[in-house]
């Protein structure tokens, strides 16, 4: 078995082309999904139609100035903002494709606000050529709007609460330039109280001014829960987030755990597969199970070639992306394992593939076809999808490798969860593809 | 020598070889010949243990025979010295070193040793598909089609090779479908048509059987095809 060995990293090497982009591709593939995965979508262009005039962007809430510029920046950060003068001007530019978007905040924005009686609003307009784009422009500012708004509701409840405040204590109170003095229903119940003392007993005034003085008290004892319900008004839903099970990592780590199963997967499945069929094109493979080497001999000797270059690989590529990401070296035993338990299990699919197609350029056709959806749709999230569709995407991912190569190594580099299970997992898998193989050879020749 | 006893194989409900017996002795050429199908191929994978047959034996084990299969089984990347010493090693040969440098003289490859296989001629990759099969010194070699695909020079250069071998000692069987070549270098011929043995002997006497049958002498291919006609095929 060592002389085949050495006989196909000789030709190999000898295939320094082939090899290259063996190595290549896949790491190309997989650095750009780890790309596209831990780094955020850019920025969509949006022309912003800003026709609040500059000397009445303050709102007074509550005796407190707001900017709304200010209020708004969070919007602005959240968009390539494009300045533009008028509405017209904005649906020119998304008619045009220029912008994704337009935002028209209408000239009389602040006064609206001021008066606190209707809400304000402003428009989105967009390009429905795209979809997909629209639908994310629409989320973008849906939630920044939704920030917005939140602020502002928090400034209008503490606004009130303010002058509820006043209506219990009293005190003073500024408007249109002039200072009002405002009793307050403390000081309303004192005063009725003292006169009421000075009622002689059994007048009927002073039945009246007790249910007065008690409707002053009830009204004050009220007021007080007013800061929290207004507060609740404000807010009317909190967002705590508990986190039960599943992973806890880091995008960028995932990232990393996902090019480098990418990368595992495409060169385990193309030397496994290729190097087979390749003993079937160069028709050595009757000569060689002719009695000088076993079939099951010839299969182990394929796995372990491709499971230790492509281990080698991955290994070599995580130390490369541990310059970049933060990777706990620590528990390198558990890459290893992760690692060479998902080669094994990629080889012996790798093996099926090549046993069963025979030839060197469908072998490598086919591993490709099943790489690409194998990889998309063990990323499918949850959520995404019907529970129906989601249990059949799950039961297609476990009838493969990636999956569970997936999970094993994101355990083993993030420490996201047991790595047992998909340990397991990767050998029940390297055992079914193994015999799936062995059993495709007794074909093999024909 | 190799003997081979009422071999029979079925392929579903098709079947391929009927009882075949065939024997050949030290240093004969025997060539299989027959029209396609006629199950020839079949026959030489029983006898180099490639298929195992429903019935019958073949006198040897398959380590004990020599095979050539029909196109190059060797590696096209691989040197014509890495070849033979790749498979020297698969077939446990003692001296590697020695059974490769015998080989190269033998095929007159030595000086085409270091080149790859792949850019080789048909002929020439033919002697390292043919030599490789005698790695093991088996006194046997089966060939199946030895010359199909080359060209007259490159298949008179394998046919000399053959013949020297045959000339050493070793008993040579190969399966062909062209008629001269068997009657040109066999000493005995086996007809095969539809998986049954119709004629063995040598060419000279299947000519003999032809002219007593229709009055009147045949060149051997004339007196083959007559004869698969005489006999129904």
């Amino acid at each position: 078995m060592r002389w085949l060995l050495l006989k196909d990293l000789r030709i190999l090497r000898r295939s320094p082309l082939l090899v290259a982009l063996l190595i290549a591709y896949p790491i190309v593939i997989a650095t750009l999904i780890g790309f596209a995965l831990s780094r955020g979508p850019d920025k969509p262009e949006v022309a912003i139609a800003n026709l609040v005039p500059e000397s009445a962007t303050q709102v007074e809430l509550g005796g407190e100035d707001i900017d709304l510029t200010a209020q708004a920046q969070p919007l602005f950060e959240a968009v390539d903002p494009v300045n533009v003068d008028s509405r017209a001007e904005a649906v020119k530019k998304v008619r045009d494709g220029e912008v994704l978007a337009a935002l028209i905040i209408p000239e009389d924005t602040t006064r609206i606000l001021q008066t606190g009686l209707e809400p304000a609003s402003v428009e989105v307009i967009y390009n429905g050529e795209d979809p997909v784009k629209a639908q994310f422009v629409r989320d973008t500012i849906k939630s920044q709007v939704q920030d917005a708004n939140n602020a502002l509701t928090e400034r209008l409840a503490q606004a009130a609460v303010e002058y509820l405040g006043l209506i219990g204590t009293g005190g003073q109170f500024e408007i249109f330039g002039r200072t009002f003095d405002v009793l307050g229903l403390e000081r309303s119940q004192e005063i009725l109280t003292r006169a009421r003392a000075d009622l002689p007993a059994g007048s009927p005034a002073r039945e009246q001014l007790d249910s007065v003085i008690e409707f002053a008290r009830l009204a004050l004892e009220n007021l007080d829960l007013s800061d929290e319900v207004l507060s609740s008004v404000g807010t009317p839903i909190e967002v705590s987030q508990t986190r039960l099970d599943g992973a806890s990592t880091a995008l960028t780590s995932f990232a990393v755990a996902i090019a480098v199963t990418v990368s595992l997967m495409f060169i385990t499945l193309l030397l496994a597969a290729g190097t087979l069929a390749l003993e079937r094109e160069e028709n050595a493979f009757l000569r060689l199970v002719r009695g000088l080497v076993s079939r099951t001999g010839l299969l182990v000797e394929k796995a372990g070639l491709a499971a230790a270059c492509s281990g080698v690989v991955s290994l070599l590529m995580l130390a490369g992306l541990s310059l970049f990401v933060e990777l706990d070296w620590a528990r390198f035993p558990l890459w290893v394992l992760a690692i060479f338990l998902g080669a094994l299990a990629f080889a012996a699919l790798g093996l099926a593939v090549g046993a069963l197609t025979r030839e060197v350029r469908a072998a490598s056709l086919l591993c490709v076809m099943l790489s690409l959806p194998l990889t998309f749709l063990a990323l499918v999230p949850d959520a995404a999808v019907s529970p129906v569709l989601f249990d059949v995407v799950s039961a297609i991912s476990a009838a493969f490798p990636f999956k569970p190569t997936l999970d094993a190594l994101d355990a083993a580099l993030n420490e996201s969860g047991a790595i047992a299970g998909p340990l397991v997992h990767l050998a029940v898998l390297f055992l079914a593809f193994g015999a799936i193989s062995r059993l495709s050879l007794r074909r093999f020749a024909g | 020598m190799l003997e081979a006893r009422g071999l029979r194989k079925r392929f579903g409900d098709r079947e391929a070889l009927r009882g075949v017996s065939l024997s050949a002795g030290r240093g004969e050429l025997v060539a299989v010949i027959g029209p396609n199908g006629a199950g020839k191929t079949t026959l030489l994978s029983i006898l180099a243990g490639i298929q195992r047959p429903d019935e019958g034996e073949v006198s040897r084990p398959a380590s004990e025979i020599g095979w050539v299969p029909q196109q190059a089984a060797v590696y096209g990347k691989l040197t014509v010295a890495e070849n033979l010493r790749l498979f020297a090693r698969l077939e446990k040969v003692e001296d590697v070193a020695r059974t490769v440098d015998r080989m190269l003289e033998l095929t007159g490859l030595r000086e085409r040793a270091d080149d790859q296989v792949s850019k080789l001629s048909g002929g020439n990759r033919q002697r390292v598909n043919i030599a490789v099969g005698l790695l093991g010194e088996q006194s046997v070699l089966l060939l199946d089609e030895p010359s199909a695909a080359l060209d007259p020079r490159q298949r008179e250069r394998v046919w000399d090779f053959v013949r020297s071998l045959a000339d050493a000692g070793t008993t040579v069987i190969y399966s062909t479908h062209n008629i001269q070549e068997a009657e040109r270098h066999a000493q005995r011929v086996l007809v095969i048509a539809d998986g049954e043995a119709i004629f063995t002997g040598s060419p000279r006497e299947l000519e003999d059987l032809v002219e007593r049958g229709r009055g009147e002498r045949a060149d051997f291919e004339e007196a083959f095809v007559a004869f698969l006609r005489q006999q129904g095929h």
